[in-house]
């Protein structure tokens, strides 16, 4: 009991976890950290995990055959942390959303060689994806990451 | 020889029913009283008229009284101001006999209109607004008449509840606790950004309409406490929309969308909407739909299914300002019936909560939807559309050199009601260099979520009467939530 309540207590701690660009063994952070269900579903080409948060946001991972994560998706109510899906790519996207100039309200839209980041919606229905293209597979298409 | 007369009293104008010669020992035997039309809204001036009915050469004028408002010697009821339906007794008593009265009703409802403006935004001027529609809120302590009336509030069918910047604020909205006792606070993200501050009551007077005690939003900038969590701004790569009337280029949000709360059930369990904050640091709290910030119109009195906003059509090329109007309630009152509008229900749970589905040269995109918060048309991207884009100031927008003429696209609600829109785009970079704030020809891709869909923003809604209905609010064209126009 006092184990588990430690190791709940390191989770809560811990900064940000690296998802986009890391690891497959990432994505078991951001379950944890969602508190969510995970499905994992093997395209070939690549795996999809699927995180489902228990106020049923979903967040999807996907793996290369490489086992790195070139691209998650989200959806739900409102969007999740996305300083720690993004990872160390989450200040690139700040950086660029701050060098547009917006007229008015618009979806999210960023677009660099390294780094694509998309969300619309609105409160209480958020759709985003982003993804490294340099790290999409062979045979994949960025419209695979939903 | 005639027995009975009748003298009609309209307003100042007797209208004698001339029956040979008077009699004595003249008597009134009755008084009957109209007024019309009913309802009438608050302030209203109507005309009341009086039947009196007697024998002899009887005294046909009566005296006026009104249960509430005023009424002229002559008749001329003038409404008094409501935020609720009112029923106001209208006497009109014999002068002969004023044992001989007679009795109208009168309905009074809150007026439910005011002006909608789009326009280049607030002072300070730092920028220009493209595509927003702006009104004017009072918010007043609570059963105070301390109360400051904020304009350029930017009308939002996208999101619901109120929220005011705290640098625009000069009242003292008092803090709403939460179960714990200790101040309420909230992150509220919207698609290019976040707010961050208290939840706070105030009465809210929109128009001749009043919610009172109601939940609001005080949106407080990075440099006042409590700090935002990073819980919070880690859900957007958009800044503090709270920082400055810039950041939000408002000087605040009215929400008036589909749901009845900000955020609803997922909030009454784990959420990171809402933060209990005691004096050290705040942290994720549960909150009942009834601590939530609610869309306002649901705590209005009549006028509380939904809103009907009109703008005027925009010509090709855009217009520097525009008015319209915001019409409070759909089917209440005799200026916000459907007509011949088409309702297209909308999903109030799972991942395309208020979305229609949007068809294009065959393709459905069953995450479509209406949102008077965003500018312009946002929708699929180059390769789908072939239309020409070009980058403004580091934003991807539709170019095309000419204009695409018209576009058409299929709508469809979870009614199975369908409508064709036709819509047509013209070069942002050309339009956004007039400076002008008012353009129904504003499009860009928008290719989340795969496979992409449409976000018909404020551009969409120039030249057309849109109803947004409210979720388990009945209404004349069934319950929301909808859209129709």
């Amino acid at each position: 009991m006092l184990i588990l309540l430690l190791c709940g207590l390191a989770i809560l701690a811990s900064p940000a976890w690296a998802v986009l660009g890391d690891s497959a063994a990432s994505v078991l952070n951001d379950q944890a950290r969602m508190k969510g269900t995970l499905r994992s579903v093997d395209m070939k080409a690549y795996v999809m995990h699927e995180i489902t948060a228990s106020g049923g946001s979903i967040v999807r991972e996907y793996v290369s055959p490489a086992g790195v994560v070139f691209g998650v998706a989200w959806e739900g109510q409102f969007p999740p942390d996305l300083q720690q899906l993004l990872g160390p790519y989450y200040e690139q996207a700040r950086q660029a959303e701050r060098q547009q100039e917006r007229h008015g309200r618009a979806p999210i839209s960023i677009e660099t060689p390294g780094l694509v980041v998309q969300q619309t919606g609105h409160p209480r229905s958020f759709h985003g994806q982003a993804y490294i293209p340099q790290l999409i597979p062979q045979g994949v298409t960025s419209s695979d990451i939903r | 020889m005639c027995r009975f007369r009748l003298l009609l009293v309209v307003g100042s104008v007797l209208w004698l029913a001339a029956c040979g010669s008077s009699n004595n020992g003249s008597a009134v035997t009755g008084v009957a009283t109209t007024c019309f039309p009913s309802p009438i809204q608050s302030s209203q001036l109507i005309q009341c008229s009086a039947l009196v009915t007697g024998t002899g050469a009887f005294v046909s004028t009566v005296t006026w009284s009104a249960s509430a408002g005023s009424i002229t010697t002559n008749g001329t009821f003038t409404a008094p101001v409501v935020t609720g339906p009112t029923s106001v007794t209208i006497t009109a008593t014999s002068t002969q006999n004023t044992g001989e009265m007679g009795t109208a009703t009168v309905v009074i409802n809150p007026v439910n209109s005011l002006p909608l403006t789009v326009d280049a935004g607030p002072q300070p001027q730092t920028f220009t607004a493209v595509n927003e529609a702006f009104t004017t809120v009072t918010v007043c302590v609570p059963n105070t008449s301390t109360c400051q009336t904020i304009d350029h509030v930017l009308v939002d069918t996208g999101s619901s509840g109120l929220r005011l910047l705290s640098s625009v604020l000069t009242i003292p909205l008092p803090q709403q606790n939460d179960s714990s006792g200790n101040p309420l606070d909230e992150c509220y993200v919207f698609l290019d950004g976040y707010v961050w501050g208290p939840v706070s009551l105030a009465d809210i007077s929109i128009t001749g309409e009043k919610a009172a005690s109601a939940p609001v939003q005080v949106m407080i900038p990075d440099s006042v406490s409590p700090p935002v969590p990073s819980t919070c701004s880690n859900r957007s790569i958009g800044q503090n929309l709270g920082n400055s009337v810039s950041a939000l280029r408002a000087n605040g949000v009215l929400g008036l969308g589909f749901f009845q709360q900000d955020c609803g059930v997922t909030c009454t369990t784990a959420n990171e909407v809402y933060y209990d904050c005691p004096a050290s640091v705040c942290s994720p709290t549960d909150v009942t739909l009834s601590q939530q910030v609610p869309n306002p119109v649901t705590m209005f009195s009549l006028d509380k299914n939904g809103v009907l906003m009109f703008l005027p059509s925009v010509p090709p090329g855009g217009v520097a300002t525009i008015s319209g109007t915001l019409i409070f309630g759909i089917g209440t009152q005799t200026n916000n019936a459907l007509q011949s509008a088409t309702v297209y229900t909308v999903p109030d749970s799972g991942a395309n909560m208020g979305a229609i589905t949007t068809t294009f040269n065959g393709v459905s995109y069953p995450s479509s939807f209406i949102d008077s918060g965003s500018s312009g048309i946002f929708f699929l991207d180059n390769a789908t559309t072939h239309i020409p884009t070009c980058t403004v100031q580091n934003l991807l927008w539709y170019c095309p050199t000419p204009s695409t003429g018209n576009l058409s696209a299929t709508n469809q609600g979870t009614n199975g009601n369908q409508g064709v829109v036709t819509f047509n785009i013209e070069n942002a970079n050309t339009l956004l260099n007039t400076g002008y704030s008012a353009f129904s020809t504003l499009g860009a891709p928008q290719r989340t979520p795969p496979p992409a869909s449409f976000d018909f923003g404020l551009a969409f809604f120039f030249g057309r009467d849109v109803f947004t209905a409210i979720e388990n609010m009945p209404t004349p064209g069934g319950p929301g939530p909808y859209v129709a126009y």
